[in-house]
């Protein structure tokens, strides 16, 4: 049986395209019905009860358990921020662009649902400089939703208030690291902090902070609505819930799809995918992003499930649930070169490893897969990486602040890894021509 | 150049906002370039007064990021990703073919950037931040052009909305 989605944080996107991102279309879709509830409840049930209970790790990346990041707030030190990250950069991830622009008051529930619960007052939602249409929908939704008595003071007469600035970055990915994030929300430029301390101790302005990604924030009303219990049926092991992959590349129905975790990259990507384009074979797949290491269309790897864990055997991650098929049409030099590109260009600089190690890792591989390759070019990346992530393992050790420089090697040991003997072959032949 | 006075009054408001008047040196940039189409050293001087830091580092700020534009450009950012999905999908020949159809138009600059978040529409580009997606070249020149004819109407090259006869 083909497998279908689970549309849970999709549905009211998918049941209503024309107007889910008004308030007209969402009161119809039952938005907010869920923070009146939650407004009676105490922050500790909903903390405990539901997203505890739900099992909930964080859809951004590094999928850390979100009631455990709340729990690390110190108490009864105020004031304190939730941060939502909206800097959606991951290379071919659109799911935050996709919830943001058709499901604005959702979030907007969800903000205010984990405010209430971590008891903070000011929200900010950190939107990638890029949003435009986003930025407008989202701004436009908050003034409804004040309007309505949702945001603002003494929500719906339960003596809450939130207030909502959504604040635009200007184009730089890692301001999607949490803590350059908090760095360009004061004005700086976005480069990480060294951590200890963490921004639940030391955040936005040195207060207590919660950074959150959308997915996982839009997630929280189905999970009070179901029951944090119930949402953790979903799923599998300790992914639980439904997440949305963005499957893209040379596969017949690109898009984003809500799947119940535990579904395969076959079934992903020929179920709701339609396969590899012109009934072409997978050959190469990036999973989690960018960031990630590789996996091939072996069997082994097709049929290994969507679990955040057990991704983790064969060296990579579900990361930002980006999903990208390659064919045999394609170099994976070439690829590996340009993803070494977009690291070498949003390498903030602070760390010397990533910073001059991302900028040798694209040139050599752009000699690489520009036929101008060398015998021992792969070995030197190699060595290169070993400088960033010392040992070259996933999960990876670090040189670095902030893991931007790892996530820049992982191409690398991924063609060692699949594509050693082919590269080697390459290289041998072109010198062969040359002489 | 300086705020006008409407702008300057929406700066104020702005910066008021914010727990720390620091915080809103990016959305003052955002808003400059609303006006100018760019960020001058003048505009830094004025964000740095209104937010209270120097110059130097709100220039030491604004430098950081790649939507900020520190030399003046066309009315029309044509912005065409060539990342790893648009990659494989015509995205570095369609940045190729807009880059020589707009090479001589002052209206009109063509950047390559980073990955738009849009792969499913992969090759995909924005003009002032609006999407266009599955595009070929024709057809992405056919949107600039329209653009250009006022057939299309433009955001700011910031991305800004703009309504009636100016910034939403």
């Amino acid at each position: 049986m083909p497998i279908t989605e689970t549309r849970i944080v999709t549905k009211r996107l998918r049941d209503r395209p024309d107007d889910s991102w008004t308030i007209e279309g969402a009161l119809a879709s039952g938005a907010y019905d869920v923070l009146r509830t939650a407004l009676t409840m105490t922050p500790e049930a909903i903390q405990d009860e539901q997203v505890k209970a739900s099992g909930l790790r964080g859809r951004g990346g590094a999928g850390f358990a979100t009631a455990t990041k709340w729990s690390f707030l110190p108490k009864d030190s105020f004031p304190r921020y939730l941060v939502i990250n909206a800097d959606e950069g991951e290379p071919s991830t659109f799911k935050d662009h996709m919830l943001i622009e058709r499901d604005p008051h959702q979030l907007l529930e969800g903000i205010a649902i984990a405010s209430f619960a971590v008891q903070c007052n000011l929200a900010f939602v950190y939107l990638r400089g890029e949003f435009a249409l986003g930025y407008d929908r989202l701004t436009a939704a908050i003034d409804e939703a004040r309007n309505r008595g949702f945001l603002g003071n003494n929500i719906l007469g339960s003596g809450f208030d939130l207030d909502i600035i959504v604040h635009r970055g200007a184009g730089a990915y890692i301001c999607g690291e949490e803590t350059a994030l908090l760095e360009s929300l004061e004005g700086q430029r976005g480069m990480p902090r060294i951590r200890p301390p963490f921004p639940a101790v030391a955040g936005l302005y040195a207060k207590p902070t919660v950074v959150n990604n959308v997915e996982t924030v839009s997630t929280l009303p189905h999970i009070l609505r179901m029951g944090g219990e119930e949402y953790g049926k979903l799923g599998v092991n300790k992914s639980t819930g439904t997440r949305i992959f963005s499957l893209s590349g040379l596969v017949n129905r690109p898009g984003n799809y809500e799947v119940e975790l535990g579904v395969t990259f076959r079934q992903l990507i020929d179920d709701l995918g339609g396969g590899v384009r012109n009934g072409g074979k997978v050959k190469f797949m990036i999973p989690g992003g960018a960031s990630s290491q590789w996996l091939t269309g072996s069997d082994e790897h097709l049929d290994c499930p969507l679990d955040m864990d057990a991704v983790g055997q064969f060296g990579v991650m579900l990361g930002s649930g980006a999903v990208m098929v390659y064919d045999d049409t394609v170099d994976p030099v070439l690829v590996a070169w340009r993803l070494a590109k977009f690291f070498a260009h949003e390498s903030c600089g602070k760390c010397t490893p990533c910073r001059e190690g991302t900028g040798w890792i694209e040139k050599v591989l752009y000699r690489m897969s520009h036929g101008l390759g060398r015998a021992d070019d792969l070995d030197m990346l190699l060595d290169v990486g070993d400088n960033i992530s010392p040992g070259l393992n996933a999960p990876f050790s670090q040189t670095t602040i902030c893991p931007l420089g790892p996530s820049a090697v992982s191409a690398v040991v991924s063609l060692n890894k699949y594509f050693r003997d082919e590269i080697l072959a390459r290289v041998a032949t072109a010198t062969e021509v040359s002489a | 150049m300086a705020f006008s006075p409407e702008n300057r009054g929406r700066a104020r408001t702005i910066v008021a906002r914010y727990p720390q008047s620091r915080s809103a040196i990016l959305p003052l940039a955002h808003l400059a370039q609303d006006q100018d189409g760019w960020l001058s050293d003048e505009a830094m001087q004025e964000i740095a007064e209104l937010t209270g830091v120097t110059a130097a580092q709100v220039q030491g700020t604004c430098s950081f990021y790649t939507m900020f534009k520190r030399d003046p450009v066309g009315k029309y950012l044509v912005s065409v990703c060539t990342n790893v999905t648009c990659l494989v999908l015509g995205g570095p020949e369609l940045l190729e073919e807009m880059r020589h159809r707009y090479d001589a138009d002052p209206d009109v600059t063509v950047e390559e950037v980073e990955c738009l978040a849009a792969c499913d529409g992969a090759p995909c580009m924005q003009v002032n931040y609006d999407y266009h997606e599955l595009l070929t070249p024709d057809a992405a020149a056919e949107v600039v052009d329209e653009y250009k004819s006022g057939k299309r109407r433009a955001r700011t090259v910031s991305g800004t909305a703009v309504v009636g006869g100016g910034r939403a």
